[in-house]
């Protein structure tokens, strides 16, 4: 486990998204105005860009067929479907989104 | 035959000849209305005002209803004298008519105070059709305007000028809105909500003077302020009209005297309605009226036996997110209790009136969900004790069709036409009714105010087998608003951007079927001066290219009407060396797309080519196909490459409810398939036809003939309104093939190429308000409104400086 410094929070707008690429992993993190999330920047069913996605609530809507995934969960909301995607905690220090990152454990 | 003459052509008299009319035929029926229209819903002028119903919308009975029912209607014609002995009726014409009954409708006027200058230009009253149409032609944009009055008729002439445009100050005379209705603290309740509407609101403001020479200018106020105004709305009360009455000899106190059977002292004359005082009092909202006019009906067909014992009073007001309910006597000080709760962050104010276990009065601001069930228990006087515990907040059903259950069948579901849940539920039953509009026409249910109109379909949803929900279907459960809705309280609300429609009106979250949907509203109802939200819309709107099935991204220039030339082909194929375009297609619509291109290259792209976007990512207009027409073609009639580029140029950058793809053909051999578009211009010798609502995609439709044209000049407008009129009307995701088959091609022609001059030109100056604020989104390449939405992020720390988790936590203490 290591906290990486990502970029400053304005950055990320309000209710987006945006991806980052950290120890190999393609990582979406979201602003949610209260807090930032962070989740595999990969849609389960066909590898969709989630940091492309609208923001429902906790959830972002998967660009290319519209999956919906829990950004706290990783879980899929939308169809039933058993499938979950990695997490990352998140903090802000100062004006800077940080994401804590396995160092390499899954890095492709 | 007897004859009866009816003087008054408006909500009472008609509506106690309707119930005349059920009783055994007795009459020959003339009516005298001064106004000249046919009787329309009084109440539902302020809609009128506020641009949420039109004119003819508000009609209760047409033409047709007084012919077939065999009444000459005398329309514009002011009776001016009774003759009781001769038993005649002169009017302002000349004509002398013999009754041998006389019904007096003759309602109210407007109390104009008696101020220096209310005769100046630019005062109006509020209380006709005429009213609300002078004072619409005068409503522009930024008027000032003063509204004396802060009652029920006064807040909601402020609110329907506020909704247009104008700069709006309700002064009042009293020190609280609406106070024969509320009390003081619902009133304070009040005024907070009409400000935060937009409309000022002065308080114990006594009025002396208009200003102005000749035409009104400003108001004055008797502690020395005054308010500047180009137009003055007066709103001061009603005065019964008891003229009439007083000539023809009646008892009159301040109106014409009836007793329980609705008699006057005159035996062959009758009157009901706001010109009429039973027991001391005039009544001045419509629910009475009909309960009078169902008690007269039966006296005067010779039926004496019904009594009218006056009515429970009820007033909503009917301003949007404002709600206002006050019922029985508000303020009763003779040792009613009190029980009452507030909430002032949600605005929320009730309070009831409690003597001898039974309800007298009730005010509700903020919530009127539990009006209906208060109303009922004024009229039936029903004792509370056992529900003392749930007084302000019901015990919670769980399905509406328990609710409806719940309800006893004499119980009155419609206050302003009387009708009981037992005459709806048998109606539903006896004629097969499943629509509401069905159950409107049948039972004249929620024709009035159309507060229970909720009920009316609960009520249709529990009994009717086959109940259509007539096209309501709501947006999504986010916003659960039917989108012809939304859109009026986007406009009403004046809400510019998606967050406040999902904040106020919505779960304030809203999803992706919401979020695009109310984006092009607020683009569209605000001409595209609205607040744009980026993150409400789908990722296609943020990057301004197609996203395809692997993440990347497809880029397609604008090449109007198919024309383009060698500078632009030789510039398309330098850039797609340049990034290593993928794939490089002929689309079906006459154009070239790059596919499999790179986010962080579309600026780049966008640069190098220099053509604007053709916008073929987008529910917005996509292009114009052509054939060569007159150009170069041996058969062409028309020039249909020039009208096709014209079109497009006219009508690009702009968004629509879904995609627009147009065509224009020079002959009827139709080479660019524009019969199969969403709008077609076809050329044939010496004219166009322009047509509306083609298809050839999930579903094929040949398209409809708008209108034939004879210059290209109409042709291009023609279809500029109906481009407009589809985008203001079209729900978001509905095809014109679609939009044309649900509203039907008669009406489209009535609204758009048929409509009078002021509608066209509305569409037109929206359509080009909306124009010249559009701009090519290609444009975001060099100026991104957002500085990120091409870039990609890199992690300000690489991973090989991270540092331990340990070391983290001592950064954030």
């Amino acid at each position: 486990m290591s906290w990486i410094r990502i970029t400053n929070t304005e950055n990320i707008p309000l209710r987006e998204g945006r991806s980052v690429l950290v120890n190999g992993r393609d990582i979406a993190i979201f602003n949610l105005g209260d807090r930032f999330l962070a989740v595999e920047n990969r849609c389960p069913h066909g590898g969709g860009p989630l940091a492309e996605g609208l923001v429902s609530g906790n959830t972002v809507v998967c660009p290319l067929h519209a999956w919906k995934v829990c950004l706290e969960s990783g879980a899929v909301k939308k169809p039933q479907s058993d499938a979950c995607l990695m997490t990352y905690p998140v903090e802000t220090v100062g004006d800077i989104v940080c994401v804590d990152v396995p160092a390499s454990a899954r890095a492709a | 035959m007897e004859r009866l003459i009816v003087v008054g052509n408006g909500m009472a008299g008609v509506a106690c000849v309707e119930q005349i009319l059920k009783h055994a035929p007795k009459f020959e029926i003339t009516i005298f209305g001064d106004e000249t229209h046919v009787n329309y819903n009084r109440i539902l002028l302020s809609s009128v005002l506020a641009g949420e119903k039109e004119m003819d919308d508000i009609t209760l009975n047409g033409l047709e209803w007084y012919q077939s029912n065999g009444i000459l209607l005398r329309l514009g014609v002011r009776i001016t004298a009774v003759d009781p002995v001769a038993k005649t009726v002169t009017g302002e014409d000349g004509s002398v008519t013999p009754y041998d009954k006389l019904l007096l409708a003759t309602g109210s006027t407007a109390f104009i105070p008696p101020i220096p200058g209310v005769d100046k230009d630019g005062v109006f009253a509020f209380r006709n059709l005429d009213d609300t149409r002078n004072i619409l032609e005068r409503a522009r944009e930024g008027a000032k305007v003063v509204v004396i009055g802060g009652g029920l008729l006064g807040l909601e002439a402020a609110r329907g000028l506020q909704v247009q445009g104008c700069d709006v100050t309700v002064v009042h005379l009293m020190d609280t809105l609406m106070e024969r209705q509320l009390d003081s603290a619902g009133g304070e309740y009040l005024k907070k909500q009409i400000e935060h509407l937009g409309v000022r609101v002065e308080l114990s403001k006594s009025t002396t003077a208009l200003l102005g020479n000749g035409h009104v200018e400003g108001v004055a106020f008797k502690d020395g302020a005054s308010l500047p105004a180009e137009m003055v709305v007066v709103a001061a009360g009603i005065r019964p009209n008891v003229d009439l009455g007083r000539k023809a000899g009646l008892a009159i106190n301040r109106g014409i005297v009836v007793n329980d059977y609705m008699e006057t002292s005159d035996s062959s004359v009758f009157a009901v309605g706001e010109c009429v005082e039973h027991n001391g009092i005039v009544y001045g909202l419509v629910a009475p009226l009909f309960e009078q006019g169902k008690v007269l009906a039966a006296t005067i067909t010779g039926n004496r036996g019904p009594v009218y014992l006056g009515s429970k009073q009820a007033a909503k007001l009917k301003i949007m997110g404002v709600d206002v309910f006050s019922a029985g006597d508000p303020n009763a000080a003779d040792g009613a209790e009190i029980v009452k709760y507030e909430d002032p962050t949600l605005g929320i104010y009730k309070k009831l009136l409690v003597r001898d276990n039974k309800l007298a009065g009730v005010i509700l601001v903020g919530d009127v969900n539990d009006s209906h069930r208060y109303m009922e228990w004024l009229r039936a006087d029903t004792d509370i004790s056992a529900m003392r515990r749930s007084l302000l907040f019901p015990e919670p059903t769980s399905d509406d069709g328990q609710d409806v259950a719940q309800i006893p069948d004499g119980e009155t579901v419609c206050g302003c036409m009387g009708v009981t849940k037992g005459a709806i539920v048998q109606a539903i039953q006896s004629r097969g009714l499943n629509t509401l509009a069905q159950l409107k026409e049948c039972t004249k249910a929620s024709t009035g105010c159309g507060s229970c109109t909720t009920l009316c379909q609960h009520l249709l949803k529990a009994v009717a087998p086959n109940f259509e929900e007539e096209g309501k279907k709501v947006l999504c459960h986010c916003v659960p608003f039917s989108q012809e809705s939304l859109r009026e309280i986007v406009r009403s609300q004046r809400l510019k951007s998606v967050q406040d429609i999902l904040s106020i009106y919505g779960n304030g979250v809203g999803c992706e079927i919401c979020k695009p949907a109310l984006s092009y509203m607020v683009d569209v109802v605000w001409c595209g001066d609205h607040e744009e939200d980026r993150s409400a819309r789908f990722i296609n709107d943020r990057v301004h290219a197609n996203i395809q099935k692997d993440g990347t991204f497809s880029v397609v220039p604008r090449i109007r009407g198919g024309i383009t030339s060698p500078a632009e082909l030789r510039k398309i194929a330098d850039v797609a060396d340049k990034y290593n375009v993928p794939m490089v297609k002929i689309t079906g619509s006459q154009r070239i797309d790059l596919l499999g291109v790179k986010k962080s290259d579309l600026p780049k792209i966008w640069a190098d080519l220099g053509m604007p976007s053709g916008q073929a990512y987008t529910k917005g207009v996509r292009m114009v196909k052509t054939c060569v027409g007159t150009e170069f073609c041996r058969f062409g009639t028309q020039d249909a490459i020039g009208a096709g580029v014209e079109l497009e140029r006219r009508l690009e950058n702009l968004f629509t409810p879904h995609k627009v793809k147009m065509g224009a053909v020079g002959c009827p051999r139709n080479c660019a398939e524009a019969t199969v578009k969403d709008i077609g211009l076809v050329g044939q010798e010496g004219s166009w036809q322009v047509v509306v609502g083609g298809a050839a995609g999930k579903s094929v439709r040949k398209a409809d003939l708008l209108i034939t044209v004879e210059t290209t000049e109409q042709a291009l407008e023609a279809a500029g309104l109906f481009f407009q009129y589809y985008r203001e009307h079209g729900n978001y995701l509905e095809r014109t093939y679609d939009f044309v088959e649900r509203i039907g091609i008669e009406k489209i022609r009535k609204e758009t190429v048929y409509a009078l001059d002021p509608a066209k030109k509305g569409l037109l100056d929206r359509l080009r308000k909306s124009k010249a604020i559009s701009y090519d989104a290609w444009q975001e390449g060099v100026r991104p409104v957002n500085p990120t939405q091409f870039v990609q992020i890199e992690a300000i720390e690489r991973p090989l400086e991270r540092f331990s988790h340990e070391q983290f936590q001592g950064a954030l203490v």
